[in-house]
């Protein structure tokens, strides 16, 4: 039925100047997004964006994608015609055919949007006329201009658009908007749902993975592949680094106390972030603590592992159950792989009883067994692109 | 570097099997239940490779079904047997079913799901993975309407005594039922179908150099089992569906390769066994071999553990050095849960997640111990540092 899709912003509208570039960074994103389709068209017409395909087929798939693109609150699959009256009111009635064999409808409204004012009817009065033609054609149908069960939307600018349904979408601002973050990105659940949700305020998003191979799989690393790219689709492409940190264990094993090893290996891998971020020009960290959660994300913990860096560290996550944590990752359809059950960094060198109450100076005491800068550049040069 | 060590999860597929392969999909690529020629051709092919599948286990050909592997024929031989009771309702808790505590998913699972309909009975099994014969005789009654039980075991290597089983069980109840799985043993130990009188018993073509995706079942003469799904007439109806030929060729291709060279291919497996022991406890401490070194296991799986150390981790730092073995089984060692068989044999917990399995194949020879145990030591012993 569909040949067109109408994008809506939301918040992009606040921003006055910046109007510009953050449309054009949708629909870059638009594009990105739909490059395996054929014949798509992207373009804007009096202020309005569209996406246009040639194949009816393929608009189940793109909605699915566009929905999922920061920076849209809104879509509705469309009928573009010519401005024609008699073109508009056929295809109208066509759409309610349609719409009719879908759901039981009983009662509509026509509301008719005219930005092009050359065109000769206004449109209250447009509306009236289509309204008319409505009610000629279908019997069982009766206008209602409160609570109807449809609306049938005409958008009059240089060509005419038709439609009736509004999809709510994802919402944010688009990606690459508002600075860069580097995710320190396990393959837990908590982590992807902490990089959707920065991402969605329009920050680019690349990630980081620490692995101890081979003491890990190889398969976890295709599993953290897998939950960037599954990121993607939200959030643009994702470059993911990974650095493997045995020999920061190691080092940690032979020199410190066991209940310290999380704390110390968790202040090693925030300034390897660090020092990625930087030399990437990268804004700030994410990480998708969740406080109380686990040992290293009580108050104190937090604490001594922040002091290790000078870098910010956004942590959305910070405030939710793991419930919750667990209801956006299913939602954004991280959760599945997410819960495969290779083991990440964590489970082969967590301590039985790590500390939960952390001080400072002992922690630093603790390191200075430890030969920090080497064991950081050690990993470094380990750095990959996956 | 390539040392592949994991001969008992599969194998690499032989030249003359690959070309045998290639000839049928190239050049005989008819379906033999056409009228034509070319299937009358291809069916000629079949039965050649059925003849040569039977020659193996000493079998009549029209005993042998070609099936979609392993795991499939141990489900059409159970299944398949069991479904007789079922259809004729005649079945509830006061029959029994035998098992070991130690078998393949494919015939466990197929037990756990009877539990509720029909008793069923595991079998303990001793320190070394062999059943104890007077506990078989003590739980077969004349209620008892199947033991299956399977030859070698994917994990150890046990060889469990199947003439003495057999005996037993004929001997106490003349209508139970036999199955073994011999995935492990078949194209290993010798095996004589006309000495050892089991009725059904299984095995799979890509664990002997042929291809993935075939299996044998052998169905004794006389013996009827239905199918578990249904089709056409394929394979007497048993296993319906348009035959995976260049399978089956190649298939008994690498039979023929077996009968061909049987006794100096199973010397060469005993001998590499038994030096890779050796070795292996001679440089390494605190390891425990869960396999005879002797003629007593099948001769192509070593089971090993090492204390204290986790046996993904050695699996991943071998894979390093070129060399791949496995930890435990294969087929079922991606999933995370304690390993049943090596609880099975009372085998220390500490000991049991340093286990890997080692298991040979035609293409290893003695030339690569030297290498692939000193990888393994110097692998322990720098797991062990961390790990300590």
């Amino acid at each position: 039925m569909y040949n067109l899709l109408a994008v809506s912003f939301g918040e992009i509208f606040l921003k006055g100047k910046n109007r510009n570039t953050f449309e054009k960074k949708v629909i870059e994103q638009i594009r990105s997004s739909l490059r395996g389709f054929s014949d798509i068209v992207v373009y804007k017409d009096q202020g309005k964006v569209f996406i246009e395909t040639k194949n009816e087929y393929d608009m189940d798939e793109i909605i699915n994608k566009v929905k999922k693109i920061f920076g849209i609150v809104l879509i509705s699959p469309s009928i573009k015609v010519e401005k024609d009256v008699e073109i508009i009111k056929n295809k109208t009635k066509e759409l309610i055919k349609y719409l009719c064999s879908k759901q039981n409808i009983k009662t509509f409204k026509v509301e008719t949007h005219r930005s092009d004012k050359t065109f000769p009817i206004k449109s209250m009065d447009f509306s009236a006329i289509m309204g008319e033609e409505i009610l000629n054609e279908f019997e069982n149908l009766r206008v209602d201009v409160h609570n109807p069960d449809i609306y049938v939307y005409i958008d009059i600018k240089n060509s005419a658009y038709i439609s009736s349904e509004k999809i709510k979408t994802v919402g944010g601002l688009p990606v690459g908007t508002s600075g860069s973050a580097l995710l320190l990105l396990s393959g837990g659940i908590d982590s992807p749902v902490a990089g959707y949700m920065i991402a969605k305020r329009g920050v680019q998003i690349e990630a980081l993975y620490f692995h101890t191979y081979p003491f890990t799989s190889e398969r976890a690393n295709e599993k953290v592949k897998h939950l960037a790219e599954l990121l993607e689709e939200y959030c643009g492409k994702i470059k993911l680094y990974s650095v493997n940190i045995l020999e920061i264990h190691k080092a940690i094993k032979e020199n410190c106390r066991e209940d310290e090893t999380t704390i110390l290996a968790r202040r090693f891998m925030m300034r390897i972030a660090e020092r990625i971020a930087k030399d990437n020009n990268i804004d700030m960290l994410i990480t998708g603590e969740s406080l109380g959660q686990v040992a290293s994300q009580t108050m104190k913990s937090m604490i001594v592992i922040e002091n290790s860096i000078d870098m910010p560290i956004l942590k959305p996550v910070v405030g939710l159950d793991k419930t919750e944590i667990m209801e956006i990752a299913r939602n954004i359809g991280t959760y599945e792989t997410s819960i495969l059950p290779y083991d990440d960094c964590c489970s082969v060198f967590a301590p039985k009883h790590p500390l939960i109450k952390p001080k400072l100076h002992v922690i630093e005491n603790a390191e200075s067994n430890l030969d920090v800068d080497g064991l950081i550049e050690k990993a470094l040069s380990t750095l990959e692109i996956l | 570097m390539e040392i592949y060590l994991d001969n008992s999860a599969t194998t690499k597929t032989r030249a003359e099997v690959m070309e045998s392969i290639i000839d049928i999909y190239e050049n005989n690529y008819g379906n033999p239940s056409s009228l034509h020629r070319m299937g009358m051709e291809i069916e000629k092919k079949i039965d050649w490779a059925r003849k040569s599948v039977a020659k193996v286990i000493n079998a009549r050909t029209e005993e042998i079904y070609f099936t979609g592997g392993g795991t499939e024929s141990n489900n059409i031989a159970i299944l398949g047997y069991l479904s007789n009771f079922f259809i004729s309702k005649c079945v509830d808790k006061t029959f029994n079913v035998i098992t070991t505590k130690i078998e393949h998913p494919s015939v466990y699972n197929i037990f756990k799901q009877f539990e509720s309909v029909l008793d069923v009975r595991y079998l303990d099994v001793d320190s070394s993975g062999k059943i104890e014969i007077s506990e078989l005789e003590n739980r077969i009654d004349e209620n008892t309407l199947l033991v299956s039980i399977m030859q070698v075991n994917n994990e150890l290597g046990t060889v469990q005594d199947l003439d003495k089983i057999i005996e037993i069980v004929k001997s106490k109840n003349r209508r139970t039922k036999i199955h073994v799985d011999a995935i492990q043993a078949f194209g290993k130990m010798k095996v004589d179908t006309k000495k050892t009188l089991v009725d059904t018993m299984s095995f799979s073509s890509h664990k002997v150099h042929g291809p993935k995706g075939v299996g044998g079942l052998y169905v004794r003469s006389g013996y009827k089992i239905n199918p578990i799904y249904f089709g056409a007439s394929q394979e007497k109806g048993i296993r319906p569906g348009t035959e995976n030929t260049a399978g089956i060729v190649g298939f008994g291709k690498a039979c023929e390769l077996i009968c061909d060279n049987f006794q100096a291919e199973t010397e060469k497996l005993y001998n590499l066994k038994k030096q890779y022991g050796m070795r292996l406890i001679q440089k390494i401490d605190d390891i425990k071999i869960n396999s005879d070194l002797g003629r007593n296991s099948a001769p192509h799986i070593l089971s090993i553990s090492f204390k204290n150390i986790r046996g993904e981790v050695l699996v991943h730092y071998l894979e390093r050095k070129g060399i791949y073995v496995s930890t435990g089984s294969a087929c079922s060692s991606k999933v995370k849960s304690d390993n049943r068989i090596l609880k099975s044999i009372g085998l220390n917990k500490e000991y049991v997640d340093g286990t890997i399995r080692i298991s040979f194949g035609h293409y290893n020879s003695v030339d690569e111990i030297e290498y692939v145990v000193n990888t393994i030591k110097q692998s322990v012993n720098e797991i062990r540092m961390i790990m300590k």
